[in-house]
């Protein structure tokens, strides 16, 4: 852990990255397990994202759970990575957290230390990396299986990425969602999803295909007006990432739960 | 074999100071003033893709002069003290307080225990929630760590840019104010004049909504800002 006020001026290996800096100092977050059987944790459920006419749209439910208990109904699973980029998990909660946390970290280091932005591609890689390095955790079922998306400040678009738990980088079209109301959530964005979708109608979508996923998986849960929990949604073009705020997200889950039968 | 010669300790700490003065101030001078919502950093800095002025964290800047290798190396310390504690606690607890204090403790040991010492002075500079809260640090090459309320200068012709300086500032100036300040006294004393893309200026801007205050000026910026 953080060793007081000694200034790391000696840590030359470590370059830009704050992985290698963490681990240079025995820092890295680690967790050992005890290699049989198997734990009861909370985890996280179905986050998905959009590709719109300007950028990317990203959303998640609020549920975490653990076995078929409720574990929490207010976890947040759309983080802003960067400026232009946002990373959504699913899988196991704490492992999935605190990776995010690293990846915020680890993109911020960089770009004070270089100067410069990663490309988005490059951050896509760094995040496999990361992925892959907890392969060994996910024998024993502690899955972290994170999405990825942002805007390509090169060529000016919003871009979208999926992972396995064996640290595979795919990327996608139009669309993609991932945790187990994933399936769910693509079919109906499948349905509905057309080309230059303007930001209201893929806010729409992303929330109603979180709905359909809710009413179809237990893990998730959907917009709970009763208690006024909202899907995380966040938006990225090319003046960067922004975070809907729930009351325009009340509106937009009243009007399509209104039209669900 | 050849006896070393005795040198007396005082002498040793005048000869190291005397050498890394000379080194700093062949250097151009850099500027932190504060102004009513934040803190501007400035300098010459004609080609300008080596910087001067740094991001370290949220509310906290770096500026530095002397020789390049040398600051840029403290300048990536601090970035990496920020982030680890920022990353093991929580972000409001890394402070320029501590980083000053950490920057004053290793140029003060490369001060005595290198071969040569390094030639650089750096600042610190953290913005607070509202003006009067803002806290600039100086820590010289010995590792000699000072604050300064208002304004600060470091580098070339150090005396009487803050000699001059002073008599210019009446108050908490606004951003154009505080660039005008610096960019026209640093001009009266190289009796030059400087033209908007060979200055190197950033601000900790607490108007930014974004949880990290710092923004470079662009030139087309600090031109507008001068003939405001």
């Amino acid at each position: 852990m953080w060793r007081g006020d000694h200034l790391p001026i000696d840590t030359v290996s470590a370059g830009a990255s704050f992985l290698s800096l963490l681990e240079s100092r025995g820092m890295a977050p680690e967790w050992v397990t005890p290699g049989t059987g198997r734990i009861e944790v909370p985890e996280a459920t179905t986050v998905l994202a959009i590709r719109y006419v300007d950028g990317v749209i990203m959303a998640g439910d609020r549920r975490a759970t653990a076995g078929n208990v409720i574990a929490h109904r207010r976890v947040r699973k759309v983080y802003p990575a960067d400026e232009f980029s946002a990373v959504a998990i699913s899988g196991t909660a704490g492992m999935a957290i605190e990776l995010t946390k690293l990846f915020q970290t680890e993109l911020e280091h960089y770009e004070k230390i270089e100067g410069t932005r990663l490309s988005l591609e490059g951050k896509a890689n760094y995040l496999a990396r990361m992925v892959r390095g907890n392969l060994p955790l996910a024998f024993q079922g502690l899955v972290v299986v994170p999405l990825f998306c942002g805007y390509d400040e090169f060529s000016g678009v919003g871009r979208l990425y999926t992972f396995d738990v064996v640290g595979g980088r795919y990327e996608e079209q139009d669309y993609a969602a991932t945790g187990s109301g994933g399936g769910e959530a693509k079919s109906f964005i499948k349905g509905v999803y057309e080309d230059d979708l303007g930001e209201e109608r893929a806010i729409e979508i992303a929330v109603e295909a979180l709905v359909a996923a809710a009413e179809e998986d237990a893990a998730t849960g959907g917009p709970d007006p009763r208690r006024g929990i909202y899907p995380n949604v966040v938006r990225i073009n090319e003046g960067g990432i922004g975070e809907m705020d729930d009351d325009r997200l009340a509106g937009v889950a009243a009007r399509v739960m209104g039209g669900r039968p | 074999m050849s006896m070393p010669f005795y040198v007396p300790p005082e002498q040793m700490t005048k000869d190291r100071a005397d050498f890394a003065r000379k080194g700093i101030a062949r250097g151009r001078p850099m500027v932190v003033i504060e102004y009513n919502d934040g803190v501007l950093l400035i300098g010459e800095n004609p080609g300008g893709s080596l910087h001067k002025t740094s991001e370290i964290y949220d509310r906290i800047a770096f500026a530095g002069v002397g020789r390049f290798n040398e600051f840029e190396m403290l300048r990536v310390a601090g970035i990496r003290y920020a982030d680890l504690k920022g990353y093991s606690y929580e972000r409001a607890d890394v402070t320029a307080r501590g980083l000053a204090n950490a920057y004053a403790q290793t140029l003060g040991q490369i001060f005595t225990h290198e071969m040569k010492p390094y030639e650089i002075e750096v600042m610190i500079a953290e913005i607070g929630t509202s003006t009067g809260d803002t806290e600039i640090y100086r820590i010289q090459f010995d590792g000699t760590l000072r604050d300064a309320a208002g304004f600060a200068v470091m580098g070339g012709m150090e005396d009487e840019l803050t000699e001059r300086l002073a008599s210019t500032l009446d108050g908490v100036p606004d951003l154009g104010g505080a660039v005008r300040a610096a960019t026209s006294t640093i001009e009266g004393i190289m009796e030059t004049s400087i033209p908007p893309e060979d200055w190197e200026a950033a601000v900790l801007d607490r108007l930014l909504s974004k949880r990290r205050k710092f923004r470079r000026l662009e030139s087309d910026e600090i031109g507008q800002l001068r003939s405001s």
